[in-house]
């Protein structure tokens, strides 16, 4: 027998349809479109100034949505991030006053990252879905957020601390950016590494995808798991310390409704909610449709009503439109 | 015989479908007579469960039509195909988990007032029971019930709903020999009663014995339809690949010599997934088979040798150290590998690419403090599917849309990278084509030749006895014969394992008062 007569027929016929292009690269699309819209709209949209306030004040959801991105495909579900945020926004808030401004920097991605390893450990060791003891512990955190600070507001008017949230750096040409968006793009390049050239991406894949055939391949999927959590939670108390250093004031309640802000960005950019599939850039792009769809709507004067109802909106047609392409 | 249109049951008209650019079915015509057991037969990605899903509608055809009892069905699901009397029996099966045996055979069906559900449903399964004698516990829940059970179930369904056209997509892949001939007495039945059954299988032996008429397909299109008085499993095949061939097994090499100390040892296991007292040794180079019928262990054995099961009793070692608690990550570590029965469901990540897949097992050699050597990584992905012809040849190509032989052998590539140390490969070509077969009965003998120790599991008995060495007869979690597999014969094998099922059944009822 020869090898002609074993090559398969069905050769791809290597023509992209129009339909899988749009799943694929939708959210681009939506993008494109609405920086032409929102260019024509006003004079004031297309400027450096503007554009890079877009990125500076979505940094904390960029850090978290990337981090987040890990955990979905990874097979999980993150309801704790917003919590977390909270946590280490009060505990960097206190460390920079009492203790020393950078051990605060510091410490805040690591109080994130032993919050979230709690959740992996919990999630394994219980063997309860991810979407449960995240519920939970969203509850425990922000409780035990609220409980040491009474509440309360902490101002934090450190030079030392808020050069992280409100210092920029001179590109040139007049072009000025903020630390915290160098930052979200030095963890964000981090996070597309880890998922693309590591060994720990190549297992986080599998273990979303299926978790059996990960398992009798020899890789930990407990570990796996965890870790993803970890840095979910790393991500949600960086995220945290940047607010609290731009704001100058560290709030228990800050980063409610965070969780759901980061995985609508997660979902919009295409990433399965079934695991398994997705990627880092997807959920950047989805965060920065939420970013533009909030800008246009102040720079055109728009009831910000209709902000959340647009996003809403999309996400339904992003969804739908992914699930119509799976269905065959 | 004049066939008149009242007597076709269905009739594909010129049909023809793609999916994403890539055409899989051209141009196919096919009349299927009422009452007939009508075949489908062609290698895998020749496009016979296409057909049979558009029969079954769950595919719309892109073109042309399908004709069920001479009335054009323009555009259908599943659903209204089942109103129309035509039920299909997937390859991957498709049941409710977490309901019992006589929910899911009645699913959407049951005894019902006005939505209140009433009894009767148990009544209904004994009465469908007589009629399909396959013995399941009608309140075993379907989670906990084999592959071959689950497809009883399947059929049991199918017949609940009085369909009038069964389409059977490889039912018999996952069944042992007794079990595929009562399905076989099943299907006999099904058509004295007048029903319509389409059968796609890769087993031409059971074609041949069992059906009316044959169609062939080749390259998504039918090469032939024809009576299968007149074929021969030689001529379907010489038909399915387009060209004259014949179906060799590879000369196996010399066993090790006695001497030589075994890779792997069981000493009296027993587990708590049923085996009991098992001992077996496997030596470098020597290709061990497991016979026994589905439930008899086999893929226990498997489990607990890769360290996917734990040992209650008795002793494993590994090239003569004891084993303590083995895990999945140790036994790989110690060169074991284990390619599972269920391909999609333990074997491959479907969502990721080729690469991946074949990557997955072992990741550490490819990296260094965690960083992929990705070039390393392409150009080893690149000589394995070269190496096993996987077709399509791309580095990053989608297994989820492979055919079953091209996703086998991605997922014997996994091991074949790195050679291991034991193979364990628990039914290799279980719904793989002609063509992709004799490739991993090739790859099993180079194994063996380069020194691996392979275990074979396969329902296929005729395959455990002409690619191993020496085979182990297994029955109800014990190993009660061990032989050299030159000396067996599919028959002679068979009758073992039968008698030796009916004695332990008597014993068994003996000692229980």
């Amino acid at each position: 027998m020869t090898d002609t007569t074993l090559k398969s027929p069905v050769r791809p016929a290597r023509k992209l349809a129009l339909g899988d292009i749009v799943r694929e690269y939708g959210v681009l699309i939506i993008i494109a479109v609405l920086l032409v819209v929102l260019t024509m709209a006003s004079d004031s949209f297309l400027t450096p100034r503007n554009l890079l306030n877009i990125l500076n004040q979505s940094t904390p959801l960029f850090v978290i949505s990337c981090a987040l991105t890990l955990v979905i495909i990874g097979g999980g579900f993150d309801l704790s991030t917003g919590a977390i945020f909270g946590v280490a926004s009060v505990s960097a808030g206190w460390l920079a006053i009492h203790v020393d401004p950078l051990f605060a920097i510091v410490a805040a991605p690591v109080i994130g990252l032993t919050l979230g390893s709690i959740n992996g450990v919990i999630i394994t060791a219980f063997n309860v879905h991810s979407f449960l003891v995240t519920l939970a512990t969203s509850l425990v955190y922000r409780g035990m957020a609220i409980l040491v600070t009474d509440g309360k507001l902490i101002p934090v008017r450190i030079d030392e601390f808020s050069w992280l949230g409100r210092q920029k750096l001179d590109l040139g040409g007049g072009v000025a950016v903020n630390v915290a968006v160098i930052v979200m793009l030095c963890f964000m390049a981090l996070m597309m590494f880890v998922l693309n050239r590591t060994t720990l991406g190549r297992a986080i894949f599998a273990v979303g995808g299926n978790e059996e055939a990960a398992l009798l391949s020899g890789i930990r999927t407990n570990l796996v798991k965890t870790i993803t959590f970890g840095i979910s939670g790393a991500a949600a108390g960086l995220a945290g310390v940047i607010t609290v250093s731009r704001l100058s004031m560290a709030e228990p309640q800050a980063g409610t409704g965070l969780e759901f802000e980061a995985i609508a960005a997660v979902i919009l950019g295409g990433t399965s909610i079934m695991g398994g599939a997705g990627a880092v850039w997807r959920s950047m792009a989805g965060v920065l449709l939420m970013a533009l769809i909030g800008n246009g709507f102040n720079i055109l004067n728009v009831n910000p009503f209709f902000k959340d109802l647009t996003t809403g909106v999309i996400i339904v047609l992003a969804v739908a439109l992914a699930a119509a392409g799976n269905k065959r | 015989m004049a066939v008149t249109a009242a007597q076709i049951a269905v009739s594909v008209r010129g049909v023809a479908k793609s999916f994403g650019g890539t055409r899989i079915l051209n141009d196919i015509a096919v009349d299927i007579v009422e009452g007939t057991v009508h075949a489908l037969v062609g290698e895998n990605g020749a496009g016979k469960s296409s057909l049979g899903k558009i029969i079954g509608g769950y595919y719309t055809p892109d073109e042309g039509e399908v004709q069920l009892f001479g009335e054009r069905v323009a555009r259908f699901s599943p659903r209204e195909a089942l109103g129309l009397g035509v039920a299909m029996i997937h390859q991957e099966l498709q049941l409710a988990p977490a309901l019992n045996v006589v929910q899911n055979v009645f699913l959407g069906r049951e005894s019902a007032r006005a939505g209140v559900l009433v009894k009767g449903d148990m009544e209904r399964f004994e009465a469908l029971e007589k009629t399909c004698d396959f013995g399941i516990d009608p309140l075993a829940k379907v989670a906990r019930l084999r592959i071959a059970e689950r497809q009883k179930v399947e059929i049991m369904r199918a017949i609940a709903r009085d369909a009038r056209i069964i389409i059977m997509d490889e039912p018999t892949s996952s069944l042992t020999e007794d079990e595929a001939d009562r399905l076989h007495a099943l299907i006999r039945r099904l058509k004295a009663q007048g029903k319509t059954i389409i059968y796609v299988s890769h087993f031409l032996d059971h074609i041949i014995a069992n059906c009316d008429n044959v169609t062939v397909m080749r390259d998504g299109r039918v090469v032939r339809t024809s009576p299968i008085a007149g074929e021969t499993k030689k001529s379907l095949v010489d038909a399915m690949l387009g060209q004259e061939s014949t179906i060799l097994w590879p000369t196996l090499p010399d066993p090790p010599a006695a001497t030589v100390a075994p890779v792997a040892e069981l000493r009296g296991v027993s587990t708590h997934t049923g085996l009991n007292d098992i001992s077996l040794s496997i030596r470098p180079g020597e290709i061990v088979g497991l016979i026994g019928l589905v439930g008899s262990g086999r893929t226990e054995v498997a489990r607990a040798m890769f360290g996917a099961d734990q040992i209650a009793s008795g002793e494993y070692l590994i090239e003569g150290e004891p084993q303590r608690r083995l895990s999945v990550r140790q036994a790989v570590a110690r060169g074991i590998a284990l390619v599972p029965e269920d391909r999609r469901k333990q074997g491959l990540v479907l969502t990721q690419a080729t690469r991946p897949n074949i990557s997955l097992g072992t990741l550490g050699s490819i990296s260094r403090g965690g960083i992929l050597d990705t070039r390393l990584e392409v150009a080893r992905v690149k000589e394995m599917i070269a190496h096993f012809g996987i077709v399509p040849d791309r580095v990053d190509g989608r297994v989820a849309r492979y055919s079953g032989g091209n996703q086998q052998k991605v997922l014997l590539s996994k091991w074949a990278v790195e050679r291991p140390k034991l193979l364990i490969l628990d039914e290799p070509s279980r719904g793989v084509d002609i063509g992709a077969r004799q490739r991993i009965h090739e790859f099993i003998v180079e194994m063996a030749r380069q020194g691996v120790a392979v275990l074979l599991i396969s329902s296929e008995i005729e395959e455990v006895i002409n690619l191993s060495h020496r085979s182990y007869l297994m029955s109800d979690g014990r190993i009660f014969g061990e032989e050299l597999s030159a000396s067996l014969t599919v028959e002679s094998a068979l009758h073992r394992v039968f008698l030796e099922q009916h004695s332990h059944a008597a014993r068994q009822e003996a000692t229980t008062p």
